[in-house]
């Protein structure tokens, strides 16, 4: 066995805890979370069935954790987990699967399979079968400090661009400050709106706020190709700064992962509770338009839908708030099929969008968000994640598509009572 | 030999020896599941929600929406055979004074034409659900041998009952023996199959209800 095959295996075996062990023990084989996967939908391809992705981890599991396992891998009788069974699982680990939990809410039994895919990972990645540009986007945000490479200079220049734009002063490094805010590589490169959207409303709404330095992006690729000691430091540089700057708060972006990474899986990275807390913006902007605080003028008339962003919704519960804001500021709102905790995924979550090996498939399996927007009949598209976005408007370039994509933080400005005094 | 000191022996030594087997094959099977522990979740729960494992332990018993429609063959055909094969095994009135012999404890049983009718059903959907499993390509790249022999575990108890319970093949003496005897293989095999399910399925439930419960989204 070489060196990194037996660092995989120890990963393996790391990971395996009650709950796994439980979803390995109960599955039957009943092939139900097929039929809730995008992968399998689209391509009818068996080999994309969830369960299946996880059977390396599964004869780990059985033979290290079960008598009768151990039984056949001592006599010689079971079939060790090879590299090259890694090598041909990879695409099915990281190409075919965005973490989206469809299937854990299907499975009869229970399964939670993304909570086991995530664990997989780490196994994957230590023995040395991650993709590539995965590997590549985790030593950027880890050396660089941000998986596109982007450095402070860069955010420098859009809040410059922004307060050119708006007249409000983009408040940076300070302390005592209610809210930390973070932003995702794809804002600061693709869509600098938000930045703009997010300093209007809280001028409005009176909210004090900032901007870190060395914490300025909420993006964690360690989450995704499944290096819980990277992970770790890339969430210790937001845990630092917020500590540092005495905020209250953690604002979380329009990104899926990053929400995850920071408010679910951030605390035990670190092997401590925050002593913050963290929010969505949607959270955030919901409880200002609760509060009355946030207030808008008008409606938008134009038909529109909402993408539920997997790590936002499913698995980040926050399900209710969009929709409370966009039936403030949308007169026709329509919802999607399958809308909220059980909405099919963009294609591109989990990391798939920053594999170009991927890129293939996942313009194919987009046929069912397709489908779920022509199903509306609009032609504008609201959501709350930059990379459900970016990977919604090329595959809808893809299928030659006219709808418009808009983040639902700018929607909102875009209708924000402004009080113009200096 | 005789028939007779068969029936004894499958009444007697044999299952004993198989409820002790089945008691501690169960016993051994949680030890390997809750041996393993998970660490405690650090991040704040969106909403306190007592009872969201055992919540979803009963929720997940339903189809959720739309799959009902992509596959019928498989939640029809599971709801079928799981709740012929209860019925079957707790209200056949032969079963209840079996069991008030063993625990001491028993409970109304159904009409006997009823519970034929029931395993029946299960038997039917069984063969169903074996021949969706070996059709359809999912099904059966996930199958192996343990999936073909749950399935004979399975269907040889319901299959022997309603031979003995209708006088058919063998002298009655004889099938009631084999009956007990399937019964007896099931118990001792069923810790070390997927048929386990039956036990840790309560756990697997429960915790994906703790963990979406957690995040304000269990189901």
């Amino acid at each position: 066995m070489s060196a990194t095959l037996a660092k995989g295996i120890n990963s393996f075996k790391e990971v395996i805890d009650t709950p796994i062990a439980s979803f390995f023990s109960s599955c039957v084989h009943c092939g139900l979370c097929a039929e809730a996967c995008l992968f399998y939908t689209e391509t009818g391809d068996a080999k994309y069935t969830p369960i299946h992705k996880l059977e390396p981890l599964r004869r780990v599991w059985q033979q290290e954790y079960t008598l009768f396992g151990k039984l056949g891998k001592t006599l010689g009788l079971s079939k060790p987990v090879t590299d090259a069974e890694l090598e041909a699982w990879e695409p099915l680990v990281y190409d075919s699967c965005t973490l989206c939990g469809r299937c854990a809410m299907v499975c009869p039994v229970g399964n939670d399979l993304t909570y086991m895919i995530r664990k997989m990972r780490e196994g994957m990645a230590a023995s040395g079968h991650a993709p590539e540009d995965l590997v590549g986007a985790t030593t950027r945000a880890v050396t660089i400090g941000s998986p596109m490479g982007i450095k402070w200079p860069a955010v420098l220049a859009q809040i410059k661009h922004v307060q050119n734009e708006t007249g409000i002063e983009v408040p940076v490094e300070k302390e005592g400050a209610y809210y930390l805010v973070l932003m995702s590589s794809m804002e600061i490169i693709n869509f600098p709106e938000y930045l703009s959207a997010l300093s209007r409303i809280f001028k409005q709404t009176g909210v004090s706020w900032t901007l870190a330095q060395d914490a300025f992006e909420a993006t964690n690729s360690g989450i995704q190709i499944g290096a819980s000691d990277l992970a770790r430091e890339i969430v210790s540089r937001i845990v630092v700064a917020a500590e540092r700057l005495k905020v209250k708060c953690v604002i979380s972006p329009e990104c899926g992962h990053a929400f995850t990474a920071l408010r679910w899986e951030g605390p035990n990275l670190i092997g401590r509770p925050f002593g913050f807390e963290v929010k969505h913006i949607l959270e955030v902007l919901d409880e200002l338009h609760t509060a009355g605080r946030l207030k808008t003028k008008g409606k938008d008339k134009r038909p529109l839908t909402y993408h539920d962003p997997c790590q936002i919704a499913r698995r980040g519960g926050v399900v209710e708030q969009p929709r409370r804001l966009l039936n403030e500021v949308a007169s026709d709102f329509r919802e999607m099929p399958d809308a909220g905790v059980m909405n099919w995924c963009c294609g591109g979550g989990g990391g798939v969008s920053a594999n170009s090996r991927a890129e293939p498939l996942r313009l194919q399996v987009f046929k069912h968000k397709k489908e779920q927007i022509e199903a509306t009949g609009t032609q504008t598209l609201i959501t709350a994640c930059a990379n459900c976005r970016i990977v919604m408007e090329e595959g809808l370039e893809h299928h030659h598509m006219k709808v418009e994509v808009i983040g639902l933080t700018e929607l909102l400005a875009q209708y924000l009572v402004e009080d113009n005094t200096p | 030999m005789n028939h007779l000191d068969l029936l004894t022996f499958a009444r007697g030594d044999a299952l004993n020896w198989a409820l002790i087997l089945f008691a501690a094959g169960v016993v051994l099977r949680l030890f390997e599941i809750f041996g393993l522990g998970r660490k405690a979740d650090l991040a704040k729960p969106r909403t306190n929600s007592p009872g969201s494992g055992w919540r979803t332990v009963f929720t997940r018993s339903l189809p959720p929406q739309g799959l009902l429609k992509r596959e019928p063959v498989t939640y029809v055909g599971g709801y079928v055979f799981h709740l012929g094969l209860f019925a079957t095994i707790l209200f056949f009135a032969p079963h209840i004074e079996f069991f008030d012999d063993l625990f001491g404890i028993s409970w109304p049983n159904l009409p006997s034409a009823l519970v034929d009718a029931s395993a029946v059903a299960s038997i039917v959907a069984l063969c169903v659900l074996l021949a969706h499993r070996i059709t359809n390509p999912v099904k059966r790249m996930l199958s192996g041998f343990g999936d073909y022999l749950a399935w004979a575990l399975t269907l040889l108890p319901l299959l022997t009952g309603y031979l003995a319970f209708h006088h058919l093949l063998f002298e009655y003496t004889l099938m009631l023996s084999l009956h007990l005897f399937s019964v007896e293989l099931l118990l001792v095999l069923l810790p070390f199959t997927k048929l386990f399910h039956t036990f840790s399925v309560f756990i697997s439930r429960w915790y994906n209800g703790d963990i979406f419960g957690r995040k304000g989204t269990a189901s």
